[in-house]
């Protein structure tokens, strides 16, 4: 086995990644939580206001972080489950679960943000748009995948069926988009490009950037968390667990107990 | 054909399941009379006046009949999953993605076909415009196996489960939104007097990707609940 697979199945194994985890976890919840701060400020004070909507387009640094958020915890949940079906690996199962909540959450936001800039400047709260009707659509499919997730008793089973689910939705998301753009369309085109020159400001581009950035760690930080209980929870019969429940002195009295009791 | 073979097994399987429907054929005029009540629901909820009715006539009978399939739905394992014969089936060595095609074209004759034909009657009830009445037929005969395929997929991933009904609508009707698109689409063009054949291309395509992905996806699915 060479070292790339060998430190890769390590770092799948559970205790390994929970403690990984554990060490990523401050740095992802504090980088984001200060990038998150500076690209605050950067959006909500120091960037100019539109020269059409005003201070309302200043929503758009919670709004637009959301959406893409939205999306990537779909897609990245996705790939985890086509991992954890195809090798049957138990770390991916509970990181694409992990993610649902998150996603679901970030969706909303979106949609909840999007309809308060909606109010003044279409005058709605809500609209039939295409690009609307296909983030609710994603919001149902999180909360399909989440409700089948709690359904089932069997955690993997569990996961697999909820993930074979997130899976069928990858094939839809693209079909739904284009069919409600064929459908209705109000909402305006994307203004941020990753090629070619972007149609905003430099000013209001880089608030939201940080933006971003921060919403991308937060999420990562999330979904370690959420992982590390969902390990916990999966494992509770094993050693590690118990070791960790027991805290590093009683373990160490309980260690030798229990071999004695095997040998006994 | 040689007893044993896949043919020779499929063959078995759609006798079988045609005759279970035959001797229980009260159950299945329920998703006809469910439809029809739907139908019946929008009249006494938008008033009786025959120019609004015609106006929605079209997208009324596709959700009714969306959501009669929906209920349909549940049967389509349900027997099969309670009395074991669902394992055999997964366990038999024929290919399993082709005997649940078999099940599935069954399931679509015997629950989506009697709704199909009852169509046209429900498109009258809410007085459906002339040239809609033909382009909405059309649209429900492709897309009534299109949304039985789907909803195969994912009944298929709550077949072990007690009272799930809820849920199951919850996993299907987002999965249905771009199939209801097109199919109503296709009749508020013919109603406005536009081109409707494109979005009935869409839905013959999607339907010929549906048969050979969904039998496929329904497997690997039953596959996962039963495991």
């Amino acid at each position: 086995m060479n070292a790339l697979t060998l430190w890769f199945h390590k770092t799948g194994s559970p205790p390994t990644f929970y403690r990984l985890a554990g060490l990523l976890l401050p740095w992802c919840y504090g980088i984001a939580l200060l990038l998150g701060a500076i690209g605050l400020y950067g959006g909500l004070v120091l960037a100019p206001s539109d020269y059409q909507q005003g201070d309302a387009y200043r929503i758009i640094f919670i709004h637009v972080p959301s959406a893409w958020m939205g999306l990537f915890a779909y897609f990245f949940m996705a790939a985890n489950a086509f991992i954890a079906l195809v090798w049957r690996i138990k770390l991916s199962e509970v990181l694409a679960m992990a993610s649902a909540p998150a996603g679901a959450a970030f969706t909303f936001i979106t949609l909840v943000t999007g309809s308060l800039w909606g109010k003044p400047m279409w005058g709605t709260w809500w609209t039939w748009d295409a690009r609307l009707t296909s983030e609710l659509v994603l919001l149902f499919l999180y909360l399909g995948v989440m409700g089948l997730y709690a359904a089932i008793e069997d955690r993997r089973q569990a996961a697999r069926a909820a993930g074979f689910l997130a899976l069928v939705g990858v094939v839809n998301l693209p079909i739904v988009h284009f069919s409600v753009n064929w459908w209705n369309t109000l909402h305006q085109g994307s203004t941020v490009r990753l090629l070619g020159p972007s149609h905003i400001d430099a000013a209001m581009l880089w608030p939201l950037l940080l933006m971003a950035i921060a919403t991308h760690l937060w999420f990562f930080g999330t979904v370690l968390a959420r992982t590390r209980t969902g390990l916990l929870e999966l494992d509770g019969g094993k050693d590690w667990v118990r070791a960790i429940a027991l805290g590093p002195e009683m373990s160490a009295v309980a260690a030798p107990a229990a071999t004695e009791r095997t040998h006994g | 054909m040689k007893p044993g073979s896949t043919s020779a097994a499929c063959a078995a399987l759609i006798r079988r399941d045609l005759t279970l429907v035959w001797r229980r054929r009260g159950d299945a005029v329920n998703p006809i009379l469910f439809a029809l009540i739907v139908v019946a629901l929008f009249p006494f909820a938008l008033g009786p006046e025959p120019e609004q009715l015609r106006r929605i006539a079209a997208g009324v009978v596709f959700v009714a009949l969306l959501l009669a399939g929906l209920l349909a739905l549940d049967t389509l394992f349900r027997g099969d999953y309670e009395d074991g014969s669902l394992e055999q089936l997964v366990l038999s060595p024929h290919p399993l993605a082709l005997l649940l095609a078999c099940k599935i074209a069954v399931h679509w004759l015997t629950t989506a076909l009697p709704l199909l034909l009852v169509a046209p009657l429900l498109g009258e009830l809410l007085h459906v415009a002339e040239p809609v009445r033909w382009v909405l037929l059309g649209a429900l005969a492709l897309a009534t196996p299109l949304l039985s395929l789907i909803g195969a997929v994912c009944v298929a991933l709550t077949v072990g489960m007690h009272r799930s009904g809820m849920l199951l609508a919850l996993l299907v009707l987002p999965l249905y939104v771009p199939v209801l698109i097109f199919g109503a689409g296709a009749c508020n063009a013919a109603l406005a007097g536009l081109p409707y054949v494109a979005p009935l291309l869409w839905l013959g395509a999607a339907l010929v990707l549906a048969l050979v992905l969904a039998p496929l996806a329904c497997a690997a699915a039953l596959r996962i609940s039963l495991s």
